[in-house]
């Protein structure tokens, strides 16, 4: 080590050097590069005025809200009004209209329906999928079978209220008993016989025939005389070979033994009137609609 | 330049420079985190938000166990596209009795912070057992097993005093509830109205629909309170915050 009170100076470069030495190797003492320092004195002055812009310094009960007045709750709700007003027209437009007459307006069913296909995604794929084709317990919405009805209205009022949930009052409610509790076994294996016999060929004609009779005295309040169902009761119609729980024997005997009990949140309260409105037209353009 | 120049006192003395980057650092972190205790507008006091009935911690603490936030989030971000899929951005307080929060930081499934009353009983329980029968195109493990876990309510008083003792306001009559509240929740026969009156809002049902009171009850009476306590159509939240 060298003594600090003078300068050292590498003869080649005529640089001032740091005064460490190892081995006779010395570093040189060469300045910041100029590019350098002004890029970091512009950082510190561009941290200040952005302290002074936006949110940040904390005081004794708040913090400076910086003079731009950015916020980020207001931000999101400035960012959700500014797109919903570039469809306002056509929102307005849909809320006013009478959804039974939607079709009547190609436009406004164009966009009710691509608006509705993105609600749909995120919202009712999970129990009725992706495709809308539906699953075990979760309707297809695809065919023509519908058990609450399949007018415009009667989706939108589905959609609204949802199926037996114990939120909305108006929800669509029906509870078939479970005829565990009221048949004998062998009986209620009599009742699924006639039903299977209802759309399949392979039925026993003895069993479906005494079925027949206890279908009548116990199901057809609700199911019809034949089976066909009533859409006002929610009673599905069990002659037309569609099955949302399945409709082999066993599945049947379950069915009638345990009963079933499908829910359906009320989307009313979740989603806003629009999306409502746009989701039904999807499903009601999806090849059933009446 | 004789001031800049004593960088060379600093550099030439390891515990001088220790104890300045310490100072420095420190005052960085008492300038950024210790107003967060004590400044009004970072406690937004909210409507609604309760601590956790006993059987709804039960499953809380499942779905830490299971690791569930790995892959699912709760924590809506104030974003347009957030708030149109999720519904209303998280609010702070809505975690407030969490320890430790479930934000979470990635989302390989999507965000849960409003799950609750989304989907029924059913759905959650047929899910949980097998993802794929109602989402095929998912890649969520299977987790029957919990339907088949039993649990009981030995160990809930403690669980409860344990979350007093980090803040979370059980008062004594809670405590003293909680064995009865923890099985009154998962019985729609029992009288629950007690139950209610402590934690408002709670779903009362047999969720996995057996007899047995199961893991699976739990975690689905966990799922279904999530982001349903504060009642956006009587609550907004200050924009300024």
């Amino acid at each position: 080590m060298s003594d600090h009170t003078e300068k050292n100076v590498d003869e080649v470069t005529g640089v001032e050097t740091t005064g460490h030495n190892w081995d006779g190797i010395e570093e040189l003492n060469n300045p910041m590069p100029r590019w350098w320092l002004w890029t970091l004195y512009a950082t510190i002055v561009w941290g200040i005025a952005y302290t002074i812009a936006f949110p940040a310094w904390p005081l004794i009960s708040g913090a400076t809200t910086g003079v731009l007045g950015w916020s980020t709750r207001a931000d999101v709700a400035r960012d959700i009004e500014a797109h919903d007003a570039q469809n306002g027209a056509l929102v307005e437009q849909l809320l006013a209209a009478e959804m039974d007459r939607l079709p009547e307006d190609p436009e406004l069913l164009r966009y009710a329906v691509a608006r509705g296909g993105a609600v749909f995604k995120a919202q009712c794929s999970q129990c009725h999928g992706s495709g809308a084709a539906g699953f075990k317990g979760y309707p297809n919405l695809l065919d023509d079978d519908w058990l609450w009805g399949g007018s415009m209205d009667e989706i939108t009022f589905t959609v609204r209220h949802g199926i037996r949930n114990d939120i909305d009052g108006d929800a669509r409610y029906s509870a078939m008993p479970a005829f565990g509790e009221l048949l004998e076994k062998e009986q209620i294996r009599e009742v699924a016989e006639y039903v299977y016999s209802l759309s399949n060929d392979d039925a026993e004609p003895e069993l479906a025939a005494t079925g027949q009779q206890l279908f009548a005295e116990q199901c057809s309040a609700c199911h019809g005389g034949t089976g066909l169902g009533d859409r006002e009761q929610g009673a599905p119609n069990l002659a037309d070979a569609i099955w949302l729980y399945g409709g082999d024997r066993e599945t049947l005997i379950q069915t009638i033994t345990y009963s079933r009990f499908g829910i359906m949140p009320a989307w009313g309260q979740r989603l806003i009137e629009a999306d409502v409105r746009a989701v039904s037209a999807y499903v009601h353009g999806l090849g059933g609609g009446e | 330049m004789a001031f800049l120049d004593k960088h060379a006192i600093l550099e030439k003395s390891p515990t001088l420079l220790l104890v300045s980057s310490l100072l420095v650092v420190s005052i960085g972190g008492i300038v950024e985190i210790a107003p967060l205790f004590w400044l009004e507008n970072t406690i937004e006091e909210v409507e609604g938000v309760r601590p956790y009935s006993p059987l709804e911690l039960t499953g809380r603490d499942i779905y830490v166990r299971e690791g569930c936030y790995l892959c699912h989030s709760q924590m809506i971000r104030p974003m347009r596209d957030e708030v149109e899929r999720y519904g209303h951005y998280s609010l702070a307080a809505e975690s407030m009795y969490d320890h430790p929060f479930q934000w979470g930081s990635k989302r390989t499934g999507p965000d849960v912070a409003r799950v609750g009353g989304r989907y029924s009983d059913a759905w959650h329980v047929e899910h949980l057992k097998d993802p794929q029968s109602v989402v095929p195109e998912s890649i969520m493990p299977k987790y029957e097993f919990l339907a088949e876990t039993r649990i009981d309510a030995s160990q809930i008083k403690a669980l409860l005093k344990t979350h007093r003792f980090v803040g979370v306001p059980y008062d004594d009559d809670m405590l003293e509830n909680a064995v009865a509240d923890f099985y009154a929740q998962a019985d729609p026969d029992s009288d629950y109205d007690d139950m209610l009156e402590r934690y408002p809002g709670a779903a009362v049902a047999n969720f996995d629909g057996q007899k047995e009171l199961t893991e699976m009850d739990a975690l689905v009476a966990y799922l279904q309170v999530l982001g349903t306590m504060v009642d956006f159509s009587t609550f907004t939240p200050d924009a300024s915050r």
